[in-house]
């Protein structure tokens, strides 16, 4: 595919289907349109040279095919026939003007395809393919599951879509934060499944991540004064901007202590900071969500601020975390906050933090107690911990890291009490 | 587009029987006023609505092995109890969604009426 067309793809996907849509209204037309418009593209573009303006081809191509599709299906008598006939008539909408009502489509686009009513899962693939233009085959592979999978699942999404009669369209301002929420979590939902895949043979997917980063900003460039799209980007992009630091050469996982900060991203690490000090989450009340994005983004910013595990403010950081447990306590933010609380104060205090805590199929709790175990000089107990978390982690870059220092605890010089700076959990 | 709710179940609506005469009268203030934002939103209509009777005045035919049986109760794999639904023609799901926001905070089931032509 010549690159001007890939350009356009990534940069214009989203809008160009965005503008289908608001005059369609077929999904299933224009997403289908657009393709044969890429196909064209892709054959015409290299004999006679790109066009001047690529995105209006494209869409100029996807339109007519649009009309075609409609025109066939009404001398087929089909029942979508009058409204088909009905667009004929339609003035067309104003081309010549890229400005707000093309960027509310596409917040309108990005509310589709992350409505409530939709399987999260397949909301946040959706939106991969539909807002970024990514590819079915692209989304299935970032996605983990063979492409015919991938492909069932967006169709049965496309369709609840419009079976179900999921408005394309902005809800009323009192409804829009909530629904802008939803779009964080689903974003957020796909940056996980990329920084940390709980089945596979990789400790990160850093183009899926990579791909969630681009969703949250495309989203949030559209509403840049929202608090929770806001402190979901800093978060986001702190947690990205260390991806080539957490495996090494050979793709073993290598600690956040141990980790080569130069290889951390600076500069997404400095937008991150740009962010957190910006008016819209500074100073003021916040959601509870975006409450939870921001702290969990200043205990980023507090590994990003420091040259090492050694020199970082882990008394901050128990603080930060304290605050998330009073917003929104959960199991898997205790043990975030005991590995701080035991960098702090020691082994012993973070055992205690531990105390009672249970997080069921989870590897990284009795991961992280081993740890503490053996940092206490308790190496039996910390074997037998070790031995539950392989049992239940699924995520081979992780396991492979557990047997080391297992190996490691049993070896002849026993356990390397004190030297790890952190245990595997890194905010 | 014409959307069938289903109060499928009694959500945090406390059992009609142990209601106080004070909060039934609630309950069916909140219905009136669904009932008054229905009409006052452009394109929304009630076109059908009933309360049901308690799942034991059910009666459930299916046919096996083309044998018709008739039973008593509620049909098993359904919700374990169907309250009453409405019947609506509105614009689109999030319309519908907004509206049912009046009603008392029963489980509800939204689903589309499809044409099958």
């Amino acid at each position: 595919m010549p690159t001007e067309l890939d350009e356009v793809v990534r940069e214009e996907w989203g809008r160009l289907v965005a503008l289908l849509l608001a005059r369609f209204r077929r999904l299933d037309l224009v997403e289908d349109a657009l393709g044969d418009a890429v196909e064209a593209a892709a054959r015409q573009w290299p004999r006679d040279g790109a066009p001047a303006n690529p995105a209006g081809w494209l869409q100029t191509v996807a339109r007519r095919r649009v009309v075609d599709r409609l025109r066939a299906e009404a001398m087929a008598g089909r029942r979508r026939g009058l409204l088909a006939t009905d667009l004929d008539r339609r003035p067309p909408r104003a081309m010549a003007d890229p400005g707000d009502l093309v960027e509310d489509d596409l917040l309108r686009l990005v509310l589709m395809c992350t409505h409530p009513a939709l399987v999260p899962e397949a909301a946040s693939a959706l939106a991969l393919r539909l807002v970024l233009g990514v590819s079915t085959h692209d989304v299935a592979a970032l996605f983990l599951v063979p492409e015919p999978t991938m492909a069932a699942r967006l169709t049965r999404a496309k369709k609840k879509i419009v079976t179900a009669g999921i408005p394309f369209a902005v809800p009323d301002l009192a409804a829009l934060p909530g629904r802008l929420e939803t779009v964080a979590q689903t974003a957020y939902l796909a940056f996980t499944a990329g920084y940390a895949p709980a089945s596979g043979p990789h400790l990160l997917r850093a183009e899926l991540a990579g791909e969630a980063v681009r969703l949250v900003r495309t989203v949030r460039a559209l509403r840049p004064e929202d608090p929770t799209l806001t402190a979901l980007l800093a978060l986001v992009l702190l947690q990205h901007s260390r991806r080539d630091a957490r495996v090494d050469d050979q793709g073993r996982l290598v600690l956040l202590a141990d980790q080569d900060r130069d290889r951390w991203h600076h500069r997404e690490i400095e937008e991150a900071r740009q962010l957190l000090a910006s008016p819209v989450v500074v100073g003021t009340p916040l959601p509870e969500l975006a409450g939870t994005y921001l702290l969990q983004a200043l205990v980023a910013a507090e590994h990003a601020a420091s040259p090492g595990s050694a020199q970082t403010r882990w008394d901050r950081v128990v603080a930060l975390y304290d605050q998330l447990l009073v917003l929104a306590p959960s199991p898997p933010a205790r043990l975030a906050r005991a590995v701080a609380v035991a960098e702090a104060h020691g082994p012993q205090a973070g055992l205690a933090a531990l105390d009672g805590l249970q997080i069921a199929g989870s590897h990284r709790l009795p991961a992280i107690r081993a740890e503490l175990l053996a940092r206490s000089g308790q190496v039996a107990a910390a074997l037998q911990q070790l031995d539950t978390a392989l049992a239940a982690c699924g995520n081979e870059t992780e396991r492979a890291h557990l047997r080391r220092r297992r190996d490691e605890m049993t070896g002849p010089v026993g356990p390397e009490v004190g030297c790890q700076g952190d245990i595997g959990i890194e905010c | 587009m014409r959307y069938l709710v289903l109060l499928a179940a009694d959500g945090e609506v406390p059992a009609w029987s142990t209601m106080s005469e004070a909060d039934k009268q609630a309950i069916m203030g909140q219905f009136e006023s669904f009932d008054a934002a229905c009409r006052d939103r452009e394109g929304v209509e009630i076109l059908a609505a009933e309360a049901l009777g308690a799942g034991d005045t059910a009666t459930v035919v299916r046919t096996r092995g083309g044998e018709r049986t008739v039973t008593d109760g509620p049909y098993a794999e359904a919700v374990e109890q169907l309250g009453g639904f409405y019947l609506l023609e509105a614009p689109d799901l999030d319309v519908v969604l907004d509206l049912l926001t009046v009603l008392p905070p029963y489980d509800m089931q939204v689903s589309p009426v499809i044409d099958p032509s």
